[in-house]
């Protein structure tokens, strides 16, 4: 099913800030915003929760240290252990450099794969953009159609276009997006 | 700043007294002009949206004849062995890892730019990252033929990655700082990659949305993994960008340090320090800063793009290239310090008969001019103020920082501890020619990504100047606020 939203444009940061201050107060979710820069303010604006990416980092950078250990150990002393100038086979200081370089390899690969899954973005994914020149100097605000919460609180269709002109969007207008 | 969020906040508003006692400094403008969100799309995509200038064809066409040259010469090196080089039984390692090291140095700059200066928020990296992580790979790129090409037998190169394989299977020697180099320099190349990609996913939307063509637009389609600008995004994009820049950081340290382990670890004089890794580092940094500051200089003025690489920061990075030039003749005097404090002969062998008075004295004297002299130009704020100067100075940092690691290696291997072993090092043609052909390589990819894709980072520059016009409208609501309290308080003194 295409799910409808009511969408509002802005020229300036601000203007979409405070809008999304008013229409929040007033009790309504925003379903999300668009920009063509992040807005640090936004954040805490809307109550998104802090981001749990850094766990992903943590454990691709712990199993990039125990590959990288671990293949050194089984590598230099269970497999093949070979004598290079008397230095015991397991050499566990010369195995840091190189652990040092896997943690940080397999923590910025899965860190940007963790990224890429939770954002959904792929290759040849089909943008739907709910403003034209979101990515030029267009700011946007989405909120649900019907929303339940407006409805809850008796405000209707008119009273929300009225607060998000009164923010100062430019154009508001209705638009579907495929599911 | 605090003025600011309480305005904000609307929590207090300072009295007239406050605010003259604590004036508020501007934030530094590091776009000149003040353009509108649109005209920074604009400005940054005009190159790459019509046909290039003649001064684009004349630096394309030399530089590919150069990458020509060099692969017709690593062609023959191949069929005949690295045999044609000057390389002899005293002097194992010559231009093919002076080169590598020298490569490698001048990636350095692109990831400190994008990760080092993210972390400690220096907000004039914003026009100048995209460019710079750009040349840092396409360094490491140059930086990776060359011990790729040196190992004799180049089709099996892949042997220095531990691969299950029918010979044992028998692993790499893990101790080695040449097998922690495959894996600093690889490691540093895909994350420097990946950087960089993820950095520019916004932009290449940007791409995309403008694109009338629609195979252009295919691609950027594909490119730009469906990038809808949606907050929701951009706060996790920022999260990972600042976790990338963290994990970024020690590996722009680790990788050339790791390098110069390379010689470190070696029982020779000249290459047997303890201040290697540091001294290294330095190098690398100021090293790459010159390039950054050589290709921005003729980037800006050919392509108009002054408005966003500004003086200020070609000053900035100058003030850079003064820091690490000091640190870098500051590891000069040390090393002949050394020399001379630990009473070894050969150290002061190596130190103070051959490399001031040697043969290769002359390669030494280059070096000093431009390592430790042409820094300390930038002392002065008329040189860093004049792009001619600063042009000129960029240029002598890189043959100076080439010289230091020619001195570093052949200076060091030509005369050791046997003078029945001691020869010297003469470059034939190829050595010359591969060096040549590197330079064409780098200069290629560099003259094709700014016609391909977007050199400066729209989106980071956007968030700039909106955030200055924020700051601009703040200030001028505190003003009017401000006149409005003074009139109330005329009126009441008045009444």
């Amino acid at each position: 099913m295409p799910r409808r939203f009511l969408v509002a444009c802005f020229q300036e940061e601000e203007s979409l800030l405070n809008a999304v201050r008013t229409v929040r107060g007033k009790g309504l979710k925003v379903y999300d915003v668009f920009a063509p820069y992040p807005i640090h303010e936004l954040g805490v604006a809307m109550g998104i929760r802090k981001s749990r990416l850094p766990l992903a980092t943590l454990f691709g950078t712990l199993s990039g240290l125990l590959v990288a250990i671990g293949f050194q150990f089984y590598a230099n002393v269970l497999d093949w252990p070979m004598n290079v100038g008397g230095k015991p086979d397991n050499s566990t200081l010369a195995f840091i450099p190189i652990a040092f370089e896997l943690t940080i390899l397999f923590g910025g690969l899965i860190t940007v794969a963790a990224l890429l899954v939770r954002t959904r973005l792929f290759p040849g994914k089909h943008e739907h953009l709910l403003a034209d020149g979101i990515t030029d100097d267009v700011f946007a605000l989405a909120l649900r159609q019907p929303d339940r919460r407006a409805v809850a609180s008796a405000l209707r269709q008119s009273d929300v276009w009225k607060i998000l002109e009164a923010c100062g969007a430019k154009d508001i207008y209705e638009r579907e997006s495929p599911p | 700043m605090e003025i600011l969020e309480n305005l904000m906040t609307g929590v207090s508003i300072p009295s007239k007294s406050q605010f003259h006692q604590a004036p508020m400094l501007p934030p530094p403008k590091w776009v000149e002009g003040d353009p509108s969100l649109q005209e920074i799309t604009d400005d940054v995509l005009r190159p790459m949206e019509g046909l290039p200038g003649r001064a684009w064809w004349i630096c394309f066409a030399l530089s590919a004849a150069a990458l020509t040259m060099g692969l017709s010469m690593i062609g023959y090196l191949f069929s005949k062995g690295i045999g044609i080089w000057g390389e002899n039984n005293s002097v194992g390692w010559a231009f093919d890892i002076t080169n590598f090291v020298f490569w490698v140095g001048i990636g350095h700059a692109g990831t400190l730019i994008s990760a080092i200066l993210l972390l400690f928020q220096q907000k004039w990296r914003t026009s100048i990252n995209r460019s710079a992580e750009a040349m840092t790979i396409f360094a490491v790129m140059c930086a990776g033929l060359f011990p790729a090409i040196h190992v004799g037998r180049p089709w099996l190169a892949f042997w220095l990655f531990p691969y299950p394989n029918q010979r044992g299977p028998l692993w790499v020697n893990f101790r080695s700082p040449l097998v922690w180099d495959v894996f600093a320099v690889s490691t540093y190349f895909t994350i420097s990659l990946v950087f960089w990609y993820l950095g520019m996913i916004p932009d290449l939307a940007t791409i995309r949305d403008r694109a009338t063509n629609g195979i252009k637009k295919l691609i950027f389609r594909w490119v730009s993994l469906g990038w809808d600008g949606s907050h929701r995004t951009w706060s996790r994009y920022e999260v990972v960008s600042l976790l990338l820049a963290g994990l970024a950081t020690p590996l722009v340290v680790s990788v050339h340090s790791v390098v110069s382990m390379d010689f470190a670890t070696a029982v020779l004089p000249g290459w047997h320090s303890t201040i290697f890794p540091p001294y290294f580092v330095a190098g690398a940094i100021y090293s790459g800063f010159g390039m950054v500051m050589t290709l921005l200089i003729i980037t800006r003025n050919t392509m108009n793009l002054e408005r966003y690489i500004t003086m200020r920061h070609l000053e900035a990075m100058s003030k850079v290239l003064l820091l690490t030039g000091s640190i870098v003749a500051y590891a000069y005097l040390t090393e002949f310090f050394s020399a001379w404090y630990n009473g070894n002969i050969y150290e002061r062998y190596t130190f103070f008969s051959n490399r001031l008075a040697g043969p290769y004295a002359w390669c030494f004297g280059i070096m000093v001019l431009c390592n430790v002299l042409t820094p300390q130009m930038f002392w002065f704020h008329r040189i860093r103020g004049s792009i001619p100067a600063l042009f000129v100075a960029s240029i002598l940092v890189n043959i100076g920082m080439w010289f230091e690691r020619f001195v570093i290696i052949v200076l060091s291997l030509h005369r050791t501890f046997l003078p029945a072993e001691w020869g010297m090092f003469i470059p034939t043609i190829y050595d010359v020619g591969i060096l040549i052909g590197s330079f064409g390589l780098f200069f290629t990819c560099f003259l094709i990504f700014i016609r391909v894709l977007p050199m400066i980072a729209i989106w980071e520059v956007k968030g700039l100047v909106g955030e200055l016009r924020v700051h601009d409208r703040l200030v001028s609501n505190l003003r009017t606020l401000r006149a409005d309290q003074e009139d109330g308080t005329q009126e009441a003194a008045c009444a």
